[in-house]
């Protein structure tokens, strides 16, 4: 089982947001941080990510993604969040519910004081960008090519045209030329280059593969595989050029065309989205428009650095604190009074025990059914008699009241819950 | 007779045009840069180009079958696709601690390949 049922902060998602929000949740004072990864092990997207650079700005360090997300999760670690691996959140309610499905634990429901969405993004695909023609195999996306050669150890192919400029498709170009293969080039839509500047010189000029703007692909040849894809230049609206059409053959086709924040989670937590980013709308500290929940990381907007993920988590995980110890410090002010054993209801429903450090309280009950002899009317927190008063009958037509005094108020003080109860003498 | 060249430099994420004068094979001035580093980035790629490298190696019996590793600096570019051969020969053999030397002196450059992460034994 879950090591609580109630966490003060519940992260979804454990890439380089999730985990700095973790983080920081904990050491801004959460008692019980959960992070929720529906992958086998902790890290996200970077674990694919095996070129250096990450974690220049926050570690001054040269850094592969796998070192950079090991170096957060030790932290988190060694901060005792608690992890729950294979599980995916299947639903958020605004009221901080999150219903999941683990691999471990089954079907499960808990409740948190304060959440951090950090899913991140995914991919364009084909779809997106309607390319017509057949649906060969050897199309993919640029990052589920990365996953493939960098953890999984299989090559997507070897003859290889990679569209879109972004930075994980020319990381992609230098990679699949390091495994082999040739990467006849890259089209790219768009008058300019859409990943970093750095990348075009260490990751395409450096292995002479050619870069052409304003270009994008007509259509797709070959039925069962790609066998080529016939590229086109377009004008300042997008349109082809008639005439400029170049047939390229090739067996793979690489997309890095963009990434979309995934927020389908978000969306039924009752979070509002922007339509320019696709996703949440945040204050300064993250908040979305649903108290206690917080967003951090590409889920938001997506990021150029890894460096700047991690530190929008350190602000979502340290905003979530706070929200989550205000709201577990106004639920410690209070005390739910339980209609117990033939007690039907209880008002007031909760009582504030500063008010009982002041004054007398008393409670009004009605009972479920006659009892026609003498009874206990007890008032109790699951284990210490706080008070009780005795009756001679109790009748439902007739109310029944008992006193908690101030001198009750250090007991009161100690508990979670009062529940009555109504017993025979 | 100065000669100019340009270029981006990459040695951060920012990504500067530096223009770059040249003269009898010295630099005499740089600029487009921000910062110190694109000074030694101008004179290291008209002298010595250098890159990072990172690429996989065999892992047997690891969480994963492949254990990422990267070269712990820079190695001269012209030498990127020996030294990609030298670590392809590598195999390793799980668990491997980050950071630890997979290949030592790649081709005698004084300079180590280094694993990326952690990687446990499988289940």
């Amino acid at each position: 089982m879950l090591a609580k049922q109630i966490y003060d902060v519940v992260v979804v998602g454990s890439g380089p947001g999730g985990v700095a929000a973790a983080i920081e949740a904990k050491k801004a004072g959460a008692d019980d941080v959960l992070i929720i990864e529906r992958d086998t092990e902790l890290g996200g997207i970077l674990l694919q990510c095996i070129h250096n650079g990450f974690g220049l700005e926050l570690l001054k360090e040269d850094l592969p993604g796998p070192g950079y997300a090991q170096h957060f999760i030790e932290e988190m670690l060694s901060l005792h969040v608690e992890v729950l691996l294979n599980t995916m959140v299947m639903d958020i309610t605004p009221q901080r519910h999150l219903f999941l499905s683990s691999k471990e634990h089954g079907y499960v429901e808990i409740e948190a004081r304060a959440i951090v969405l950090a899913m991140g993004c995914r991919e364009r695909t084909r779809a997106q960008i309607r390319i017509p023609g057949y649906r060969p195999n050897g199309i993919y996306t640029a990052g589920t090519a990365q996953r493939w050669v960098n953890v999984e150890g299989y090559m997507p192919g070897k003859e290889v045209v990679i569209l879109g400029s972004g930075d994980i498709g020319m990381i992609m170009a230098r990679r699949m030329t390091f495994e082999g293969a040739h990467v006849e080039r890259v089209l790219e839509i768009q008058s300019y280059l859409s990943g970093l500047s750095r990348n075009l010189v260490q990751c395409l000029q450096d292995y002479n593969i050619p870069l052409q703007l304003n270009h994008t692909i007509k259509r797709i040849l070959g039925k069962n595989r790609v066998e080529a894809i016939e590229a086109v230049q377009v004008d300042e609206k997008w349109n082809f050029v008639p005439g400029t059409e170049e047939v390229i053959p090739c067996d793979t086709l690489l997309l890095s065309v963009g990434l979309i924040p995934e927020n389908e989670l978000s969306r039924q937590a009752g979070v509002k989205l922007d339509p320019v980013t696709s996703g949440p709308y945040v204050d300064e500290s993250f908040q979305t428009n649903v108290p206690g929940i917080f967003a951090a990381g590409n889920v938001v907007h997506v990021y150029d650095l890894v460096d700047w993920v991690s530190e929008a988590g350190f602000s979502a995980g340290k905003s979530a604190a706070q929200f989550a110890i205000a709201l577990r410090n106004a639920e410690a002010r209070y005390t739910p009074l339980i209609a117990g054993k033939n007690v039907r209801y209880v008002v007031p429903h909760k009582l504030d025990k500063s008010t009982l450090e002041q004054e007398d309280i008393r409670l009004q009950m009605r009972v479920t059914r006659p009892i026609e002899q003498p009874v206990w009317v007890e008032v109790h927190d699951g284990e210490n008699l706080i008070t009780r008063k005795a009756e001679r009958y109790v009748r439902p037509g007739e109310m029944v009241t008992v006193i908690l005094k101030t001198k009750n108020y250090a007991d009161v003080a100690k508990s979670r819950q009062l529940t009555i109860d109504i017993n025979p003498r | 007779m100065a000669e100019e060249l340009n270029f981006i430099c990459t040695a951060c994420p920012q990504g500067c045009s530096l223009t770059v004068l040249m003269e009898n094979g010295e630099v005499i001035e740089v600029t487009g840069n921000s910062c110190k580093k694109g000074l030694d980035y101008a004179q290291a790629e008209t002298s010595d180009p250098r890159r990072m490298v990172a690429t996989t190696v065999k892992i047997h019996n690891g969480f994963h079958p492949l254990l990422p590793v990267y070269t712990e600096r820079p190695v001269p570019k012209p030498m990127i696709p020996q030294v990609l051969a030298e670590i392809r020969k590598v195999e390793v053999e799980a668990p491997v601690v980050m950071k630890s030397v997979v290949l030592e002196n790649v081709l005698g450059t004084g300079i180590n390949v280094l694993a990326s992460r952690s990687m446990p034994a499988k289940g």
